[in-house]
């Protein structure tokens, strides 16, 4: 019998090769933008929310190797890039956060000349109020925020208001919240009537004291996986983002997708170059090509939201664009408010109220 | 020993690389955390900055850590830490006197056993408490293949606790084991043959001896319970929120670092008088000390 004797020791080759490989990644960290700009691309999303094929796609079209990391939510994002750009090239981001990034500099304007495939943008996203003109970013996706809910559980009526979650105990111990602040008091807001983005005191007062009421009806705020209690039965109407919804939709025909007649919120994520980054050049070129028709196609029929690619979406077919939990009707999307950035003094109101509400 | 002043070089020698570790990642970013308690966001152009600090403008957040909002929090943290703490002291005494005296040649194992799950992320194994104690998970699986449930275990406080006894178990189980295994058995047998049951040489001899094991085992588990959040987040129901949440709040969505320092500061200071309280007992105990 022979014993097999494990070696650790490197011989030579191996480890000036390793050497060198660490030389190599320090020095070329240190090169500045230029032609010669190393074949790396740096990208930081959310999970699940990029094309299958997109990274492979863009290393066969420029020889760009991309790496990607993940954030669950836009204050890790926020929170990471505030201490300073760790590396990234390019970030997804939603509207409301590109604003506060782009008044705390944490952002850089892009070379619209890199990037012609931005003749390809929905003529209605061109110019979006947290940045007009498309200045610092490229929209990447769209979409809403509604309920969740099971068919067969919730009877024959469809849903069709908020009262369900916020304002009744017909499901009590069977639905689900969102977990942040913003959302479930925004959403809450519009139930009572207000905007999404109400400043004024009272009103955010009274949505305190609806949800404090509500709360022994609602199972848990979920931060991200309204969609999964959904799908395992463990609630039967969820407030959820649309896309969530509707990829668990294609696995389970009882679940359905609506968006309240009171009127919801509607968001944009876009692609951003954060200040410090490593790689301009390819950044402004993945950029370019996540405006692609085809590209724009790969990543719609993966993540199941809106593009605001118009050439992408006169590639998808119509199960797709003619899917109401996609693009809703024209009235129901009038009522239905983007997110402001509202300032750090509004920012820190609404999060002393949440804490008040979970407490209580 | 050699007193240290003997080999001052030695000494200086094995003592630098453990000081500067705790000087570089530990006192200086505490010390940054400790100012930025004092301070408030800057207010620039007569708009509150999203990422400058005001510096020394009072004791404000620590008056605001002490409205009825955050004590309330910090008082239902307490309690759930203290409830999975005794808890976590009534499962893992039997278990260390199991080990202490189970055959030699089972020890390792035993205590391999405890130490375990350590070997898991955190994260995923409050996943997999996710999947047993869910409608349809297994608990629910089990109970319903003999017509009883489904039982609502998760989402509440229940989860919370009992994720909570779960992941700090070993703190407990080891440090007891520690002491019970250098108890002197000769003392049990004196008792009991002295005419005292079984009961009363437990409460009056074993306990009593093994205090130090459960002080520490105490603190051990009480502290790290206290800020915990990634727990509440995930098996808590609509009002899970610990201090733990409160905090990570104030570095992420809140963006309210100064606020977010001066509650951690609050905690350590809770922290400080619990260690003052073990110091007492310890000292009034006057047994062996771990």
């Amino acid at each position: 019998m022979s014993i097999f004797k494990p070696s650790f020791r490197a011989n030579r080759r191996q480890f000036l090769a390793g050497t060198g490989a660490a030389f190599a990644g320090i020095s070329l960290r240190s090169y500045s933008a230029s032609a010669a700009e190393d074949k790396k691309l740096n990208l930081y999303n959310y999970s699940t929310y990029m094309g299958e094929t997109t990274l492979a796609d863009f290393n066969t079209a420029t020889g760009i190797e991309a790496k990607l990391d993940l954030f669950a939510d836009m204050d890790e994002l926020f929170a990471k890039l505030k201490a300073g750009n760790p590396g990234y090239d390019a970030v997804v981001v939603a509207g409301d956060y590109l604003e506060r990034m782009v008044k705390a500099g944490m952002v850089t304007e892009l070379d619209q000349s890199k990037i012609p495939n931005l003749a390809n943008v929905d003529p209605d996203f061109a110019n979006p109020s947290y940045d007009p003109g498309l200045k610092h970013c490229i929209p990447y996706m769209w979409g809403t925020i509604g309920i969740g809910y099971r068919k067969s559980a919730v009877g024959v009526t469809p849903i069709d208001s908020w009262k369900v979650l916020f304002d009744s105990s017909e499901f009590a111990g069977k639905i689900s919240c969102l977990g942040d602040a913003q959302n479930v008091m925004g959403c809450a807001l519009k139930y009572l009537g207000y905007s999404f983005n109400s400043t004024n005191p009272d009103e955010l007062k009274k949505v305190e004291e609806l949800l404090i009421a509500q709360k022994k009806n609602i199972k848990v705020f979920a931060p991200d996986n309204g969609q999964d209690l959904l799908a395992s039965g463990e609630v039967v109407a969820c407030q959820e983002w649309s896309g969530d919804i509707t990829q668990v939709m294609k696995e389970d025909e009882d679940l359905s997708y609506a968006i309240p007649k009171e009127g919801s919120n509607v968001w944009t994520d876009n692609w951003a170059i954060p200040t410090g980054v490593p790689h301009p050049e390819n950044a402004h070129a993945f950029l370019n090509f996540i405006l692609d028709a085809q590209n724009g196609m790969n990543a719609a029929t993966t993540v199941q939201y809106g593009t605001p690619n118009l050439a992408a979406k006169k590639l998808m077919p119509e199960s797709y664009t003619n899917n109401p939990a996609i693009y809703p009707a024209k009235e129901v999307l009038a009522k239905c408010e983007p997110t402001k950035y509202l300032g750090e003094e509004l920012n820190k109101m609404r999060d002393e109220i949440w804490t008040k509400i979970q407490a209580a | 020993m050699d007193n240290w002043k003997d080999n001052k070089n030695v000494f200086w020698t094995l003592a630098a690389p453990g000081t500067f570790w705790l000087f570089v990642f530990f006192v200086i970013p505490l010390a940054f955390l400790f100012v930025m308690s004092f301070g408030g966001k800057a207010i620039i152009n007569g708009e509150m900055s999203i990422t400058e600090y005001a510096y020394f403008t009072g004791i404000g957040n620590y008056l605001r850590s002490l409205e009825p909002t955050y004590l309330q929090v910090m008082w239902k943290s307490i309690w759930v830490s203290a409830l999975a703490t005794v808890l976590c002291l009534l499962t893992a005494y039997p278990i260390a006197f199991g080990i202490c005296f189970a055959p030699a040649r089972w020890k390792p194992i035993l205590l391999l056993l405890v130490v375990l799950p350590f070997w898991i992320n955190l994260l995923i194994r409050t996943y997999a408490l996710i999947a047993v104690f869910r409608t349809q998970g297994y608990v629910n699986l089990v109970a319903g293949t003999v017509g009883l449930g489904p039982f609502e275990m998760l989402y509440n406080n229940f989860a919370v606790i009992f994720g909570l006894v779960y992941v700090y178990m070993p703190f407990m189980v080891l440090p007891l084991y520690a002491t019970i295994e250098r108890l002197d058995k000769s003392f049990l047998e004196a008792s009991l043959d002295l005419g005292a049951s079984q009961f009363t040489t437990f409460m009056k001899v074993t306990v009593p001896l093994t205090m130090p094991g459960i002080i520490t085992g105490v603190i051990l588990v009480f502290i790290p319970c206290l800020g915990s959040f990634l727990t509440p987040d995930l098996l808590g129901g609509t009002n899970a929120i610990m201090i733990g949440n409160v905090i990570e709040r104030q570095f992420k969505a809140a963006n309210d670092w100064p606020f977010g320092a001066a509650i951690s500061f609050m905690l350590m200071f809770a922290t400080f008088a619990a260690l003052m309280i073990r110091a007492f007992l310890a000292k009034r105990s006057a047994g062996v000390d771990v």
